[in-house]
């Protein structure tokens, strides 16, 4: 334990005595009331900060979509998001998404099953929970970087797939479109898995294991009976945080591709950097609204399945 | 002796669950781990190859690793460092505004406002929800006003950085806060007569330390990492260097994208070691 059970020192306790005292002699109603004030403006800085660079943000991201330059009402930006090529940022968004999580959600699950077992403080496992770790919050440009030097016209594998004559890029170079994200992606989406559904898997009681053993039960049916139906619900969840995860992603799909607007980020960024796309201002704030749908959609579908998750938990 | 006998006893339960069905058998995981290993390294032993490669003619080489610190080319990589600068710079003010905002907020919860606890935690996912992209096309006119009040410096980027980390500074410190039992060491001291000032400094912030480290942590890792909200609201970050960097001299953008990578990895090793080692000091 620490020092601070440790009874006070000398100077301290001469402070700790006089405070009391203070209080005592003050009026009690008043005090109460006093302090009372003093508590909610303790909530005051944080309320302030987030209020200004959380909520205003998001309001405004929500809101400009509805207004044109000068100021004025209008639909007119809104109508965008049923613009073809829009609609086709939003479909290559989702199927990126989609598959990426799906891979991620179905590779990821099957290390944390290895991982079972592991002790938890050990080399391998702090190894894979901090590599994991770094993939999933923190690659970004970097693994759009890794991919070029591996899978890149010049990259590792892509030249020693060239010495056994097979060409990767036999119908032309995919890296930097859409197709070219599945793999970064899956590079972030596994650890996260790893992250995200281990808690799960861990807490799978071994006295189920046990009673299902007792009871004659067999591998198959303790995965079949027991451990999949209790895991499917933080399973799907997990899987849906991937999709949120992928179809929010911004910087790896920057660093990748430098030329058009394939998927909706893309397509923020250029219409934040040049204010005219599609002969329109304030579309960035219409795209935004789209990806807020989804994404509100896609976490309350979580956060349900997520409390489905916590009745075997308790 | 107890370390022993509980080595074996954890032994015989992994066999158990091996035999039940509930873990994978060894050959299992390892087939598993080895196979996602080899081919998660894939990409990162590609990336140190490609630093090692002359650029000129075949072959291998050290000099752009050497290259850094050759005074001659050091003009060529002056934005880069400058980029590094202003990162560190930025994760030292984001770490503040979590320390000085973020932390006294969720004790204050804790203990006098149980009620808040669901409102906080609400509040502290949102950024999961809003992601950085669309955040940043509402952060725009919020900071031509942030501009005006405090300037053009790059450090004013933190605050939109302290809300891009809330999620995961939250979960850190929400971790150590409820293991502890705040509100009984709180009420402790307080009916020994401690002030609040000496219960915050010498009773929470010494038992949560664990926890605001590990949030202090993960805050640098994912400030050292952000490039959506500089790189749009224009801005010069180690990130956005990168970027500019790699269309000019692509080895030394890999080279600085190991280096960060192998940063941000040892980091949340010891982020991971701070909660074994509390996990160990609450078994004794």
């Amino acid at each position: 334990m620490t020092v601070a059970n440790a009874p006070a020192l000398p100077s301290g306790e001469a402070e700790i005595s006089s405070r009391p005292q203070r209080e005592v002699d003050a009026p009690k109603r008043r005090s109460a009331g006093r302090r009372g004030l003093v508590k909610y403006l303790g909530l005051t800085p944080f309320a302030f900060y987030v209020v200004i660079f959380l909520g205003v943000p998001t309001v405004l991201a929500l809101v400009t979509g509805f207004f044109d330059a000068n100021g004025a009402f209008t639909l007119n930006n809104i109508t965008v998001l049923g613009d073809p090529v829009i609609l086709g940022a939003f479909a290559s968004s989702f199927w990126v998404s989609a598959v990426t999580a799906v891979v991620g959600a179905v590779v990821g699950a099957l290390v944390c099953y290895a991982m079972l077992g592991l002790k938890p403080d050990g080399t391998i496992r702090s190894f894979i929970d901090s590599a994991s770790s770094v993939l999933a919050q923190f690659g970004g440009v970097m693994l759009a970087f890794a991919f070029i030097a591996t899978i890149g016209i010049q990259g590792l594998v892509t030249v020693l797939l060239k010495g056994v004559g097979i060409d990767i890029f036999a119908n032309g170079v995919w890296l930097y479109q859409v197709p070219g994200l599945l793999l970064p992606y899956i590079y972030f989406q596994v650890p996260l898995m790893v992250i995200t559904f281990m808690p799960a898997l861990e807490g799978l009681k071994s006295q189920w294991a046990e009673a299902n053993a007792t009871l004659g039960g067999t591998r198959f049916s303790y995965w079949s009976r027991i451990a999949i139906p209790v895991l499917l619900p933080s399973f799907l969840g997990s899987l849906l945080l991937l999709f949120a995860n992928a179809f929010s992603s911004y910087a790896t799909a920057a660093a990748l591709i430098s030329q058009g607007a394939q998927i909706v980020p893309l397509q923020i960024r250029a219409s934040l950097i040049s204010e005219t796309v599609l002969g329109r201002s304030n579309v960035a704030g219409a795209l935004a609204l789209g990806m807020i749908v989804v994404m509100v959609i896609v976490m309350v579908a979580y956060s349900l399945l997520q409390n489905r998750t916590a009745r075997w938990q308790r | 002796m107890a370390a022993m006998s509980g080595a074996t006893r954890a032994g015989k339960v992994t066999s158990n669950a091996v035999q039940i069905g509930t873990e994978p058998s060894k050959a299992a995981r390892r087939v598993i781990l080895g196979v996602v290993g080899g081919v998660f390294a894939i990409p990162i032993v590609a990336m140190i190859l490609f630093t090692l490669k002359n650029s000129i003619g075949g072959g291998y080489t050290f000099s752009h690793w050497t290259g850094l610190f050759d005074p001659a080319q050091s003009s060529k990589y002056q934005q880069l460092f400058i980029a590094v600068g202003n990162s560190l710079q930025l994760a030292v003010v984001t770490v503040a505004i979590i320390l000085v905002i973020l932390v006294p907020t969720m004790i204050l919860v804790h203990l006098q406002f149980p009620k808040l606890r669901r409102v906080l935690e609400f509040i502290c996912i949102v950024p999961v929800t809003v992601p950085a992209i669309v955040l940043v096309v509402g952060l725009a006119p919020v900071y031509a006003v942030v501009v005006r009040i405090f300037g053009s410096s790059i450090w004013t980027l933190a605050f939109a950085y302290g809300i891009t980390v809330l999620p995961y500074a939250y979960r850190a410190i929400q971790a150590n806060l409820s293991a502890v039992d705040v509100i009984t060491l709180s009420e402790a001291a307080r009916s020994l007569g401690a002030g609040w000032g000496s219960v915050m400094w010498r009773i929470l912030l010494p038992n949560l330390r664990r926890g605001i480290l590990a949030a202090s942590f993960i805050t640098v890792a994912v400030v050292l990492g952000e490039f959506t909200i500089a790189s749009l609201l224009g801005r010069n970050n180690l990130q956005t260097a990168l970027v500019q960097v790699s269309k000019v001299d692509p080895f030394v953008a890999v080279i600085f994208a190991l280096i960060a990578l192998f940063f941000a990895f040892v980091l949340l090793l010891l982020i991971g070691r701070l909660g074994s080692a509390g996990r160990n000091r609450k078994a004794l």
